[in-house]
This record gives structure tokens, C-alpha cells and sequence, in this order.
């Protein structure tokens, strides 16, 4: 009897641990770069373009970089990905080829990153002759987080209840414009929290963008969408292991680690907020 | 009327392509691996691309092209990280789907979900700084950057994709099974070991297999941490370059159309693969466990 009731709390004891050292993995990720990192973020630093071989300076045109890239990347995988979640919900018929589609989402969904690089170089770069650009880019990105966008998306559309399409339908509306006015609106915060988590898994990416148009360094910013760009996932790589002075330029890596973990979370919390606000409306 | 007839089969068949696209593009990918790949073959023998150790593309003379090293290192990496990501992994998806009071629940699930967010680089940066010297200092070598830092890297990095589906999957088990077994008089660890965890058994494997499809695929995580030596490794203590890491280092140097090149895509195609493979497990093992529910 009481060796069962040792093994009931070692057991139980054993979880809560494991869940323990979960918490605390995130913990000292996010202590060790918030405390080495802050001291070397500030406003110049956010505002400035790197010097001196970038020994010294700032990381301006990674973050607008960063920023660019992502745009490209909302505008071309949202609509394709929320208008997939469509055809799924509303108006795939189960049958081989709608688990066609399924499984290859799902499939999608564990390429590695890398692929779609190569990828994204074959069709983009060479293919399409967009070159290594913002553009080239931001779709590669776009077709790495398409799966995303489509799984989180029908979600959303699937939470929506049946009676709001039927009535539609029964004042005479066609299926297009019981979609468009009854069953969007009210599937639109769920989409934008699943698009917001999936753009910010694109925004911290960085082997599709390694060779799609991400440049090590460019003395000003991209001015069209066929130029090259810095990249804030690229500009950490680069401070922590090819730059020439690597112990030297310490500090900003550090310091770029911040802004890009800083950004990711920021997403990442919108969307979070955004998802339990919807919770306690339904 | 007749307009908005024309105008309902225009809308269904713009859907109807946007959902055909992903079928698409998941087969584009595998045939431009494909293609590009095999155009490898015409420099090199079969054999020796997948049973040779030495990889050295740009040897004057007399390149190699085995990629057997880096299929292995890529292999023990990804055990590494199994061995640690699995027992931390479900156990603490047992807990928060099984132990954890609702309100413990709701504040770990969306750190779970900030772990999965961190990018994988910014991993690979503390794999430098911090991890990488304490395995120095730990097992007393020269460095850390091996094969142990990018598994235990790795481990955390598919740690949130087994956390939140095999919790999904254990608080998927029906109530009864649950207690019906409370009524029996077992207790809870009983439960959660005999009953809960078995019941759910198929969902976990599926979770681990996509916690591996995951490991296998990361390339910046074990490009920065894993010190990228190109060799047969021994050990866990030894340097290692994965496939990922490979296709990371190279592919920018390489010069368009050469065997080089196309060797690339031929080890992008073998990546592929493996993930490709792993992920099909997960969908037989799922699409069984839905069919064995109803």
C-alpha cells in the first residue's frame, strides 16, 4: 500500500517536472537574451544603419527588410490560403480528391524549410527571373506558410454555425453571397489570429530567404521589390558566425536576437489575445 | 439571372483551383527535386552517391559525391533529440491534458505555443553562446559545437509540436475509459499509465513522428550549433553536418548546371523523402486511430 503511494507521487511528481523544465527551457531563452541584449537595443540602434563592417552601428535595414519581406508574403499566401479554406469548407464534397488536397497539406506542412528554398530558387529566381529580391523571397515564404494559413483558416470557417449559411439560403441568397455576408464576418478574427501566428513564423525564418534575395550587407534599402534585402533572421546568423569579428560583435548579435525574438512575440501575443478575446464571445 | 449563375460557377471554380493548388505545389516540389536531382547521376554512380562516406565536391581532379556521412549525421542528431524530446515531451503533455488545473492549463498551452514561435536561428544563436560552451565545460572538450548541443537544440525545437498533439490526443480519450477505471479503484497514476496513455497511444506516435519530421528538417539550428565537420561521426561528442545543413552552406557558392549543383537537389530529394516518410506514418497511424474511434 505504501509502495503504491510512493509510486503515485514519484509518478505525478515525475509530470509536474517535465512540464517544469519546459517552462523554464522558455524561461532562460527568453532571460538570457532579454538581460544580454538590452543593454545594446536602443533608439540608434533600431534607427541605424550597421558601420564600420558592421562592428558598429545599427540594424535599420534588417528590420525594414524583415518587415518588407513579410508584407510581400501576407499579400500573396493570405488570399490563397484563406480562398483554399473556402473551397475546403464550404465547398469540397468529401471524396478522393478532397483528401487528395488534405494529405497534401498536411504533407506541406513538414517539408523542411530548406526544400522550399531550393525551391523558391528554381521557380522564383531562375524560373520566373525575378532574381534573388525582396519578391522571390516573400513568396517563397508565402508558399512555407500556405499550409498554415489554410488549416487555421478552415478552422475558423468550421466554428462558424450551419444555421447562419441556411438562413442566407433561405431569404434567396446564392451560396457566394451567403459566404460573403454570413459566414466571413463572423470566421474573420479566427483567420487573422491563425495568419498572424503563421506570418510570424515567416518573419523569423531564414534557410528559405538564404538564397531567394536575403543580402549579407547593403549600404541602403530596397527600393523596389526585385531589389535585395537585409533580414533580421539572416543578420543574427551572419553576427554569430560569419562575420570576421564574431567575439567583437558579440553584444549586437545579442542585441539582434532581442528585436527579432522581441518581434516574433509580439505577433505571437496579438494573436493570443486576439484568440481568447474571440473564445468569450462565442 | 443568368449573370449570377455565370457569376456562381466563376467564384466555385477560382475556389475550386486555389484548393487544387496545394496538390500542385506539393507535387511541383517533389518533381523539380526530382528532375534536378537526377541530372546528378550523369557524373555520378549511384553506389557511390548513396553508399559513399566522403563528400568533396570541389576536390580538384577527383570529386565525391557519398553522402552516406551526413545521412547518418542527420540520423543522430535527430535520435538525440528524440531521446530527450519524447519522455519530456508526453510527459508534459500528460500533465496539462490530465493533472494541470484548467487555470495552470490556459497559462501553459500558450507558452507552449511561444516556444514553438522562437526562431529557429535565434535556438541556434543560444546554441553558440550558452549551450555550446557548457557542453565544453561539462564533458571537458575543446568545444561544444557537436553533435550532443545541435540534439539537445533540436530536442527543444520539436518539443511544442509533441507537447500540443499528443495533449490533444490523451484529451481526446473518451470519459468512461477514464472512469471506469476510477471505479475499479485504480488510481490516478494507474489510469493515466494502464488506461489514459495506451487509448491514446496512436495520436502520440503521431506527435513523435512529427516531432521527428520536424528534427530532420531543421536546418539553423544544426547549422549554427553542430560545428559542421564533414565526416563519419563516432560519437556525440563528435562535429557533424547534416543534410540540412549541407544544401545551407553550399547551394550559395556552387556554380549554376554543374554536377555540384544538381547533387544538391539530389540530397534535397533525399530530405524530402525522409520527411515525406515520416509524415505519411503519421498519417496512417492517425487515420487508424480515427477509424478504431468509431
Amino acid at each position: 500500500m505504501r509502495l503504491k503511494r510512493f509510486r503515485e507521487i514519484f509518478g505525478i511528481g515525475l509530470l509536474s517536472l517535465s512540464a517544469v523544465i519546459v517552462v523554464l527551457i522558455l524561461c532562460v531563452i527568453i532571460f538570457d537574451i532579454t538581460t544580454k541584449g538590452s543593454g545594446v537595443v536602443s533608439w540608434e540602434f533600431l534607427v541605424d544603419f550597421p558601420k564600420e563592417g558592421m562592428t558598429r552601428g545599427g540594424i535599420f535595414p534588417a528590420i525594414i527588410g524583415t518587415i518588407f519581406v513579410t508584407i510581400i508574403t501576407t499579400i500573396f499566401s493570405i488570399p490563397l490560403g484563406v480562398s483554399a479554406a473556402i473551397y475546403l469548407s464550404e465547398y469540397a464534397k468529401e471524396g478522393r480528391l478532397t483528401r487528395l488536397i488534405r494529405t497534401s497539406i498536411r504533407n506541406l506542412a513538414g517539408v523542411p524549410s530548406i526544400v522550399y528554398g531550393l525551391f523558391g530558387v528554381v521557380l522564383f529566381v531562375q524560373g520566373l527571373h525575378f532574381g534573388t529580391s525582396v519578391l522571390s523571397a516573400g513568396l517563397t515564404l508565402g508558399l512555407l506558410t500556405l499550409p498554415w494559413i489554410i488549416a487555421t483558416s478552415e478552422e475558423a470557417l468550421k466554428t462558424v454555425p450551419q444555421s447562419y449559411r441556411e438562413g442566407a439560403l433561405a431569404l434567396g441568397a446564392t451560396k457566394w453571397q451567403s459566404i460573403y455576408s454570413n459566414v466571413l464576418p463572423y470566421a474573420l478574427p479566427g483567420i487573422l489570429t491563425g495568419s498572424i501566428l503563421g506570418l510570424s513564423r515567416a518573419a523569423g525564418e531564414t534557410a528559405p530567404i538564404l538564397f531567394t534575395g536575403v543580402a549579407f550587407f547593403l549600404p541602403k534599402l530596397p527600393g523596389s521589390v526585385f531589389d535585395q534585402f537585409m533580414a533580421l533572421p539572416y543578420h543574427l546568423y551572419i553576427l554569430s558566425t560569419q562575420h570576421h569579428a564574431i567575439e567583437q560583435v558579440r553584444p549586437l548579435a545579442y542585441g539582434t536576437a532581442l528585436v527579432l525574438v522581441a518581434l516574433v512575440f509580439m505577433m505571437n501575443l496579438t494573436a493570443i489575445i486576439l484568440r481568447y478575446k474571440l473564445r468569450k464571445k462565442f | 439571372m443568368n449573370f449570377k449563375k455565370i457569376r456562381e460557377k466563376g467564384v466555385y471554380l477560382f475556389f475550386f483551383l486555389t484548393g487544387i493548388s496545394v496538390v500542385v505545389l506539393l507535387t511541383g516540389i517533389f518533381l523539380m527535386l526530382f528532375f534536378n536531382g537526377l541530372k546528378t547521376f550523369r557524373d555520378v554512380r549511384f553506389i557511390d552517391f548513396f553508399f559513399g562516406t566522403i563528400w568533396n565536391p570541389s576536390a580538384y581532379g577527383e570529386p565525391s559525391y557519398g553522402i552516406l556521412s551526413m545521412v547518418v549525421s542527420t540520423f543522430m542528431v535527430t535520435l538525440g533529440a528524440m531521446l530527450i524530446a519524447i519522455p519530456l515531451g508526453i510527459g508534459t503533455a500528460a500533465y496539462i491534458a490530465d493533472i494541470a488545473s484548467p487555470k495552470i492549463r490556459e497559462t501553459l498551452k500558450p507558452i507552449i505555443e511561444i516556444l514553438a514561435g522562437i526562431p529557429s536561428v535565434a535556438i541556434g544563436f543560444l546554441g553558440i553562446v550558452l549551450l555550446g560552451p557548457l557542453v565544453a565545460r561539462t564533458f571537458g572538450l575543446s568545444s561544444g559545437l557537436n553533435a550532443l548541443n545541435g540534439s539537445i537544440l533540436l530536442a527543444v525545437m520539436s518539443l511544442p509540436t509533441i507537447i500540443s498533439v499528443s495533449e490533444d490526443a490523451i484529451r481526446a480519450v473518451p470519459r468512461d475509459y477514464k472512469e471506469a477505471s476510477y471505479a475499479l479503484g485504480a488510481s490516478r497514476w494507474t489510469t493515466l499509465v494502464r488506461v489514459t496513455l495506451p487509448a491514446a497511444f496512436s495520436g502520440i506516435v503521431a506527435s513523435v513522428m512529427l516531432g521527428i519530421g520536424r528534427a530532420i528538417g531543421e536546418t539553423m539550428t544544426v547549422l549554427m550549433a553542430t560545428g559542421n565537420a564533414i565526416a563519419m561521426p563516432h560519437g556525440f561528442f563528435d562535429s557533424v553536418r547534416t543534410i540540412t545543413a549541407t544544401i545551407a552552406i553550399e547551394l550559395g557558392e556552387v556554380p549554376y548546371g554543374t554536377a555540384h549543383y544538381y547533387a544538391l537537389f539530389a540530397i534535397g530529394a533525399v530530405l524530402f523523402l525522409m520527411s515525406f516518410g515520416v509524415n505519411l506514418v503519421a498519417e496512417l497511424v492517425t487515420a487508424k486511430y480515427r477509424e478504431g474511434k468509431v
